[in-house]
């Protein structure tokens, strides 16, 4: 049976039996946001940081239903642009709520989404002296994945395709090539569309994929956050199990003899 | 006193950010404050006095990936 007992995940100083790790943004209502993230049986999902509505302080928020008891709270930089801002969330993050572990992602452009290196860079080398257990969103370039490791980030987090596309991985041979080289957990973060996607990033050797947009904007969130949870299971045991060879020519599953025909 | 609180000009009551923050109604919230572009430690709200023009962000978790 799967060994799922002793599979366990370790990112840092945390572990974690999942291999699905969800974001909380883009859903239709809070509601829809909890049952997604409980139907996915994910243990850490990605929040944003913003301005708190002075004039609407009132107003229901994200945690009023994401147990953060229950679920392990990885606070993001969404919305960055340079190192400065990156650093002066998490900080904020960290003071809100004593989360040391979070999610770094430096921007380059609102068009692609794509990461900017150099202030990532940047930012993971201030985060990682301050302490913080960086998990990093980057690029699938195998050197960057290096760098970034190197300083000190407890996960490396390529991304599949920009965030949001829902294409699947562009560069299946990067991300094995990342894994390859990998000392830190890889996690492919952006870009997978639906269970398929999931399943070959895991295929590929990922030790987790962080998935948001491919559920919240699912016809039925719901189902496709089982569809998820269970294509990462299914990916993580096949890469497990070691996959059989890829021939030029037919093999035949049946022996070639003792033919009572001809 | 006024201040500059979430990016916009507000005359408030408060003396300390620990009352500041009693005033917004977000003592139950999950919220971190920046006070003039430095964490300012939970611990020491109650003891942290405000002044005129200060510069403040109250922020708090939402949803994002």
């Amino acid at each position: 049976m799967s060994n799922s007992e002793s599979d366990v995940l370790t990112i840092g100083s945390h572990t974690f039996r999942s291999r699905l790790i969800v974001g909380s943004g883009k859903y239709k209502d809070f509601p829809t946001t909890r049952n997604a993230t409980e139907a996915s049986e994910a243990e850490m999902i990605t929040v944003a940081v913003r301005r708190v509505n002075i004039t609407d302080a009132g107003k229901e928020n994200l945690l009023d239903f994401i147990d953060s008891e229950r679920y392990t709270i990885l606070p993001n930089t969404a919305g960055c642009f340079n190192a400065e801002d990156a650093v002066r969330t998490l900080r904020l993050a960290r003071e809100a709520g004593g989360w040391n572990l979070v999610k770094l992602e430096v921007l380059g452009d609102t068009e692609t989404l794509y990461p900017n290196v150099v202030e990532t860079i940047k930012a993971a080398q201030t985060l990682v002296s301050d302490g913080f257990e960086v998990m990093v969103y980057t690029n699938d370039d195998p050197i960057v994945a290096t760098k970034l490791e190197e300083i000190g980030c407890v996960a490396v987090m390529p991304l599949g395709n920009p965030i949001g596309s829902g294409r699947g991985l562009a560069n299946q041979f990067n991300i094995h090539v990342i894994k390859q080289r990998a000392k830190v957990p890889i996690v492919v973060d952006a870009g997978i569309g639906t269970a398929s996607d999931a399943a070959k990033a895991m295929e590929l050797g990922a030790d987790a994929c962080l998935i948001n947009t491919a559920i919240a904007e699912a016809v039925d969130p719901l189902l496709m956050a089982r569809a998820m949870r269970d294509a990462v299971r299914a990916g993580r045991q096949a890469y497990l199990a070691g996959r059989m060879p890829k021939r030029a020519f037919a093999s035949a599953s049946s022996p070639t003899d003792g033919y009572f025909w001809n | 006193m006024k201040i500059q609180l979430n990016g916009e000009n507000r005359v408030v009551a408060a003396t300390t950010l620990a009352q500041l923050v009693q005033e917004l109604g977000l003592e139950t919230r999950t919220i971190a404050i920046e006070y003039n572009l430095e964490v300012a430690a939970k611990s020491g709200w109650s003891a942290h006095q405000i002044r005129e023009g200060d510069r403040i962000e109250v922020v708090h978790m939402i949803g994002g990936g």
